[in-house]
């Protein structure tokens, strides 16, 4: 297999899957390589499509890609032991078509996502691990495989690897990452008879729910649980910072069972048949933590280059706009016929720099550091708001300035004066 | 507390286990062993591979290894961890993912 390729693209989840599309498309020969048996089978997400990033490569992929629910209703849960304090934003505009967000089932996606690729034109090989990039002094120019004979050369390489991107740390492209720079997030699928689903969640049709979750169900730990309808299963998960679950110890599966036993979370999944566990780092460490993106004949799409926006929950969307931008800077200089070197492939940044991938990024760049260092957002204040809140709401003969009183006492005792004020300048730096 | 077998839940999932070919090793046991007083390994790893035995070392079977990366990075301390991914087509295979 000595061909050479216009590109490589190295993995076909949501990014590379984007890349892959976008070249193609534009007559360029592109060979996209797949580890896993097909495309999904090694993919992990909670998962959440947002529209926008996919309309913008394919228009019409409502036409036919495996979609579960459409999004409605938008549930904000802060849990204490035995209660939740929440927000609920259901609006029907959200259940008027386009819809703006779907549930979807990432192993049934990408093989859809990739099945388009492969129609635009792409050659894609799956089973088959890249090892090693190829090089030729500090450029690259090709990748080789686990195949016999399994070296492939092209004018760039596409690293589309995902969040432990093993190329680019055995290229020295950017070191190991650490363990306050990813989330480690365990999730269970669960069965339900489609009518159960519904009647749980006040939702008809394809019509769905996502419930995000912050507070004692991370035990202390920085990170967000989550619930998502599909049509008829529910996926339920939870995420910490992997530098927590490190000095804490805390066995990730244990905390997923814990969560499940919580009194709200647990009605909800009553008779249901859990189908598959599993687990995924996400690349939260942000702006900061950012690799170099692009050099001599090689660029870094979605997870590898930690395109996530951990504060809104999106990693999908970014994966697929910096795959698509990549692809798009590529087709520019080859209708230029520039060379693939980092002086050229700098416009892939430039391009990425005018998107919302980099302008929220750059919004929330001190947002880890934030979090690592006050933990008690994340075990103190949920404690706090449902106290708050019980205290409110049960009547037991006290007065209600009393009760106030008493609810100030508790936040001031848990977190004095000075703290609480603290705390709202820093969450006021962390948004602004 | 409640006591929870990973086991019970790998169990749901499909591997095609490449038999004799793990895709992760411990470089040198010895480190685990007398270095390493934490093992976060054998805690976080969320499906459960590694596991401390009573005289210190720390073993582990990769069958059931779900390939997120944890025991590689967690190991920051020692970087005592050989992480590849599986040969093609080898390893978990997501039904749902």
């Amino acid at each position: 297999m000595n061909e050479k390729f216009d590109a490589i693209v190295v993995g076909a989840g949501p990014s590379g899957n984007a890349a892959a599309f976008t070249l193609a498309k534009a007559g360029l020969k592109v060979l996209q390589i797949e580890r896993g048996e097909y495309p999904g089978s090694k993919n992990v997400q909670g998962a959440i499509l947002y529209s926008d990033a996919l309309e913008k490569i394919i228009p019409d992929f409502r036409d036919d890609a495996p979609l579960e629910r459409h999004l409605i209703e938008q549930r904000m849960w802060v849990l204490d032991d035995e209660s939740y304090i929440g927000t609920t934003y259901r609006s029907d505009d959200f259940n008027k078509p386009p819809y703006n967000r779907y549930t979807i089932i990432r192993a049934q996606f990408d093989k859809w996502f990739a099945k388009k690729v492969e129609e635009a034109g792409a050659l894609l090989i799956c089973e088959t691990t890249v090892t090693e990039l190829l090089m030729d002094g500090q450029r690259v120019i090709g990748v080789q495989t686990d195949r016999e004979g399994g070296a492939v050369y092209a004018d760039v390489v596409i690293l589309a690897d995902g969040v432990n991107s093993l190329l680019a740390k055995k290229a020295e492209f950017h070191p190991e990452l650490q363990p306050k720079d990813v989330a480690l997030a365990v999730k269970e699928i669960h069965f339900l008879p489609q009518e159960t689903i519904e009647s749980r969640f006040n939702i008809k049709g394809d019509e769905g729910v996502v419930i995000e979750m912050v507070g004692k169900i991370t035990q202390g730990m920085v990170g967000t649980g989550f619930l998502y309808t599909n049509k008829e299963s529910l996926t339920i998960g939870v995420g910490c910072m992997l530098s927590d679950f490190k000095q804490q110890k805390t066995s990730p599966y244990a905390l997923l069972e814990q969560m499940k036993e919580h009194p709200s979370i647990k009605p909800l999944l009553a008779n249901s048949e859990m189908k598959e566990y599993t687990a995924h780092l996400i690349p939260e460490g942000g702006y900061k933590a950012m690799p170099e993106i692009y050099g001599e004949g090689w660029m870094i799409v979605g997870d590898s280059g930690m395109f996530v926006n951990a504060v809104h929950r999106e990693g999908s969307n970014l994966a697929m706009t910096t795959g698509r931008i990549a692809a798009e800077t590529i087709i520019e200089l080859t209708a230029q016929h520039k060379p693939m070197t980092a002086a050229n492939l700098a416009l892939y940044r430039e391009s990425l720099d005018d998107t919302f991938v980099m302008k929220d990024l750059k919004k929330y760049k001190n947002m880890p550091d934030i979090l690592h260092k006050n933990p008690h957002f994340f075990s103190a204040y949920p404690e706090l708001l449902n106290r708050a809140a019980h205290t409110m709401l049960k009547v037991d003969g006290v007065d209600k300035k009393s009760k106030e009183r008493e609810i100030r006492q508790s936040f001031v005792g848990k977190r004095s004066l000075f703290g609480l004020l603290s705390d709202a300048f820093k969450m006021w730096r962390a948004f602004e | 507390m409640i006591t929870v077998k990973v086991e019970e839940k790998l169990f749901q999932n499909r591997y095609k286990v490449d038999v004799g070919r793990p895709h992760i090793n411990i470089k040198n046991p010895d480190i685990c062993r007398v270095e390493c007083k934490t093992q976060e390994c054998a805690v976080c790893c969320p499906a459960g591979c590694y596991t401390q035995e009573g005289n210190g070392r720390v073993v582990l079977i990769t069958d059931g290894c779900l390939e997120c990366g944890t025991c590689r990075i967690i190991c920051s301390d020692f970087r005592n961890v050989d992480w590849e991914y599986p040969r093609g087509g080898y390893g978990i295979l997501f039904k749902f993912g």
